[in-house]
């Protein structure tokens, strides 16, 4: 990128020393008051920025000659010269560099943990300063784009009468869909549910990524010529064998990683006792907390949810919103351990969310109906490190507590969905269900037709690397089929 | 959104639909189930497909009305849309000539009992049928399951039809009487747990087909869990159709009546507006 060499570039770098921009106070997210916030179960959390904030926001940055934070990007968006674009109040340019590598801004740059990618890397930090927020930039531009209904519909190649098969709708597939569809593919999307978006929609709650935002995004692939068809399963309703007769040329799994976890400890399967998936699916995608819906939810009162991750934090926050009175976390190791985002343990706890770290449920005792009431607690400490370098938690022998609950939501991670490597036993998979594909093609190992990315390659990981893997599996698909003709 | 082909009443509780799903036809086996959702605030519902035809492109559904969104369902016209409809799922019912089959259903269990009594028919086995219901006006599908099946007993807790006495009490007549070789049951988890107790005390393989609560259907949820030899299951995509001596029938019991309340209240509210 020459961007950064471009006179107004030059003279913007001038205009203001480096110490003066180091100096200023890194800009506070605008946030809905937490009280008001813990009884609403669809307005947003953070109301994003001003555009004078995020103008003022903006000049913190440097505009390094080796912007560090580029390299804690997964997808290496190009960070300085979106933000000095609005530094100078060009919104929409700043939108245009996003969306050079970025399918989905306005939703990585309100779900994306930035405390441990890009801002991680920004050079601020080695001033023991704030980093700049790159992330509330990336929303507000995203944002700015969608309201002023100048979205620009990226331009589309010339019809190749190619067609090409995506399985889900979630991040990686929607992204892949719009690579494709960009170079001229007939794209048909299958998605096994009635709505399009994957986690986006029956995962993350509307008071951290409203529907609308993916919505946005959808009707723009659609508008480009992408081909959605809902209530499809792959490997149920159509095989990959009868997509592949059905003459697609290439087909991209991005099935995501489905199939809730539980302990299999005692007392599990007892009444108000659920996997987050199944919580969150109620609320988010039937809209069970509606009176008009038809579908029940419990609302519990006292509610406890076990794991430290994002759909953890999700759950407990949603439970809180739908009516507890006692709300609360329960992680086996500590806070610092914890996988969720900096930004949701900071909004839950404000929120009034307890934290009981250093716990781990063995078992659940209910009442004579088999409904719920009390969890027993294993207390835990911290051992030496394993091999991913976090320090494993270990029981200490003979401590317990008992905790009363009304509802537990288990939270402790998901797996792949099976039903596509049952029903195609050709297609190679690890042990743990994940799908075997060329790390830098995402073609699958078995079946070169078939190319994967993901959560159904990587197990529970995050928007933005689903979303490079659509990225980077469309690039290459292209280059495949194009190579055999 | 599939079309309704045909709307025909068995009874007043009781509708059969032909509706247009041409991929789910053609992958369709005995024993897989379709979900089914009706309006845009619809739950999601399982119903096994009773029947499909690939030529036409269209799936036979026989719904029972028990609550809001069978009621929905069922109040759907001929020329109406299903809001969503999605499957085959779950796991195809074994069907071979096992010898002679009882099928042993009762309530929300003869809907889903009538094409498995009808493949067993086809696959070469000696099938007699024992349909129970509380009472008369209750029994359900008898004339088809009579159409399909060697032989039938009709039983009603009330003796107002047929004989009076619970559906375990028919098979019992027919384990005392003959060598049976499989027992198939649907019905209420109270039910298929006592029809389980007998077929193991006469030592009869016996396969249920359980109907929990479901939300997706495919996997995802775990709502539908069940023990199953002591190890959880998930009914969706594990079943529906389990070794019935094997799973833990109370647990099932408990966790059904999880959401009566809700239900209880969403039926009141829906029938107080109408
Ligand atoms: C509650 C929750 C909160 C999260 N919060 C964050 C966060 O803050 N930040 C972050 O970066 N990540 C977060 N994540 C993780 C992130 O959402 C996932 O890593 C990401 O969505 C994975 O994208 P994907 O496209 O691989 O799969 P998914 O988003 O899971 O989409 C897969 C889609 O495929 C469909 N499908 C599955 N099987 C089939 C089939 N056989 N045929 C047709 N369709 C099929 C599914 O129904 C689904 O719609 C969160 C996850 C959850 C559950
Ligand atoms: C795999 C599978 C296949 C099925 N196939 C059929 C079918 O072919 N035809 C058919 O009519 N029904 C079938 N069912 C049952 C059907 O799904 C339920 O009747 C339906 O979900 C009821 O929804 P509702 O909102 O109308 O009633 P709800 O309001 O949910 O319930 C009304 C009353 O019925 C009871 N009830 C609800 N669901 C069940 C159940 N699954 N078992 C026992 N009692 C229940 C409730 O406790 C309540 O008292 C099947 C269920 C499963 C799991
Ligand atoms: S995509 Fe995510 S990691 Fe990359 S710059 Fe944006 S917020 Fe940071
Ligand atoms: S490292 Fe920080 S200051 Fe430097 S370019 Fe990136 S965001 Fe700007
Ligand atoms: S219904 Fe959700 S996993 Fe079975």
């Amino acid at each position: 990128m020459t961007g950064r060499n471009e006179q107004w570039r030059i003279d913007l770098r001038a205009k203001i020393k480096a110490k003066e921009r180091t100096n200023t106070i890194r800009v506070k997210m605008p946030e809905l008051d937490p009280v008001y916030r813990g009884k609403v179960r669809d307005e947003e959390v953070n109301l994003g920025l001003t555009a004078e904030l995020a103008m003022q926001e903006a000049q913190r940055c440097l505009d390094c000659a080796k912007p560090t934070c580029m390299e804690g990007c997964p997808v290496s968006i190009s960070i300085p010269d979106f933000i000095k674009r609005i530094e100078v109040g060009e919104f929409l340019e700043a939108a245009k560099v996003l969306k050079r590598t970025s399918a989905l801004p306005a939703v990585c740059g309100r779900v994306c943990p930035q405390e441990r990618q890009c801002e991680a890397h920004c050079i601020h930090l080695k001033m023991k300063k704030e980093p700049v927020a790159i992330g509330h930039l990336e929303r507000f531009v995203a944002d700015y784009e969608r309201e002023s209904g100048q979205i620009s519909v990226p331009e589309v190649q010339p019809p190749n009468g190619i067609k090409i098969a995506v399985v889900g709708s979630g991040p990686a597939g929607l992204s892949f869909a719009g690579d494709m569809v960009k170079m001229g593919y007939e794209v048909h999307v299958f998605e096994a549910l009635h709505e399009i978006g994957g986690v986006l929609k029956y995962g993350i709650p509307e008071f951290r990524l409203p529907n609308d935002v993916v919505d946005v995004e959808i009707d723009n692939l659609r508008a480009m010529g992408v081909k959605f068809f809902k209530n499809t399963i792959i490997g149920k309703t159509i095989t990959i064998k009868e997509l592949e007769e059905a003459d697609f040329k290439g087909i991209f799994v991005a099935s995501g990683a489905g199939l809730p976890r539980f302990m299999n400890i005692k007392g599990e399967n007892l009444v108000g006792i659920m996997s987050s998936n199944e919580y969150l699916t109620r609320v988010n995608l039937m809209d069970a907390a509606s009176d008009d819906s038809d579908t029940p939810v419990y609302k519990g009162k006292k509610v406890a949810v076990i794991g430290g991750g994002n759909t953890a934090m999700d759950s407990i926050r949603t439970a809180l919103r739908l009516g507890a009175e006692k709300a609360m976390i329960v992680y086996r190791r500590t806070e610092k351990e914890m996988p969720a985002r900096a930004e949701e343990v900071k909004h839950a706890k404000e929120e009034g969310i307890e934290f009981l770290m250093l716990h781990n449920p063995i078992e659940y005792i209910g009442d004579e109906f088999g409904r719920v009431t009390h969890m027993v607690l294993q207390a835990m400490e911290l051992g030496e490190p394993d091999a991913s370098g976090r320090r494993s938690p270990i029981p200490i022998e003979g401590k317990t507590r008992t905790v009363e609950v009304d509802e537990v939501i288990v939270s402790i991670g998901v797996s792949p969905n099976p039903l596509i490597a049952q029903s195609t036993p050709q297609l190679e998979t690890t042990k743990w269900g994940t799908l075997v594909v060329n790390q830098e093609t995402m073609q699958s190992s078995s079946m070169p037709k078939v190319f994967a990315g993901g959560d159904i390659v990587r197990g529970g990981a995050t928007v933005i690397l689903a979303m490079g893997d659509g990225r980077r599996a469309a690039k290459s698909m292209d280059e495949w089929i194009r190579g055999k003709s | 959104m599939n079309k309704i082909l045909s709307k025909e009443y068995f009874s007043e509780k009781v509708v059969k639909f032909v509706v247009e799903a041409p991929q789910i036809a053609k992958a369709r086996r005995a024993g897989h189930f379709v979900m089914v959702r009706v309006g845009k605030k619809g739950e999601r519902i399982p119903l096994t497909i009773a029947d499909a035809d690939v030529e036409r492109g269209t799936i036979t559904l026989v719904v029972q009305r028990t609550g809001v969104s069978s009621s929905k369902l069922c109040a759907l016209e001929l020329g109406d849309y299903i809001t969503d409809l999605v499957g085959p799922l779950g796991q195809a019912t074994r069907v071979e000539n096992f010898g002679t089959v009882v099928c042993a259903c009762g309530g929300v269990g003869t809907a889903p009992m009538l094409p498995i009594v009808t493949a067993m028919k086809k696959a070469g086995n000696k099938v007699i049928t024992v349909l129970a219901a509380r009472t008369k006006d209750l029994v359900i599908l008898e004339e088809q399951m009579r159409e399909n099946s060697d032989e039938i007993i009709v039983m009603t807790d009330d003796g107002s039809y047929g004989t009076k006495g619970l559906v375990t009490d028919g098979l019992e007549t027919v384990l005392k009487r003959e060598k049976v070789d499989l027992c198939m049951t649907i019905g209420p988890a109270i039910m298929m747990k006592f029809v389980s107790l007998l077929t193991k005390k006469y030592n009869v393989p016996t396969i249920a087909s359980l109907n929990t609560i479901m939300v997706d259907g495919t996997g995802m949820c775990g709502a539908c869990r069940v023990t199953v030899g002591g190890k959880t299951k998930f009914v969706c995509v594990d079943g529906p159709e389990f070794d019935a001596h094997q799973v833990d029938f109370d647990e099932m019991l408990m966790r059904l009546g999880g959401y009566r309340e809700q239900e209880r209240e969403a039926m009141e509210r829906s029938s107080s507006k109408s």
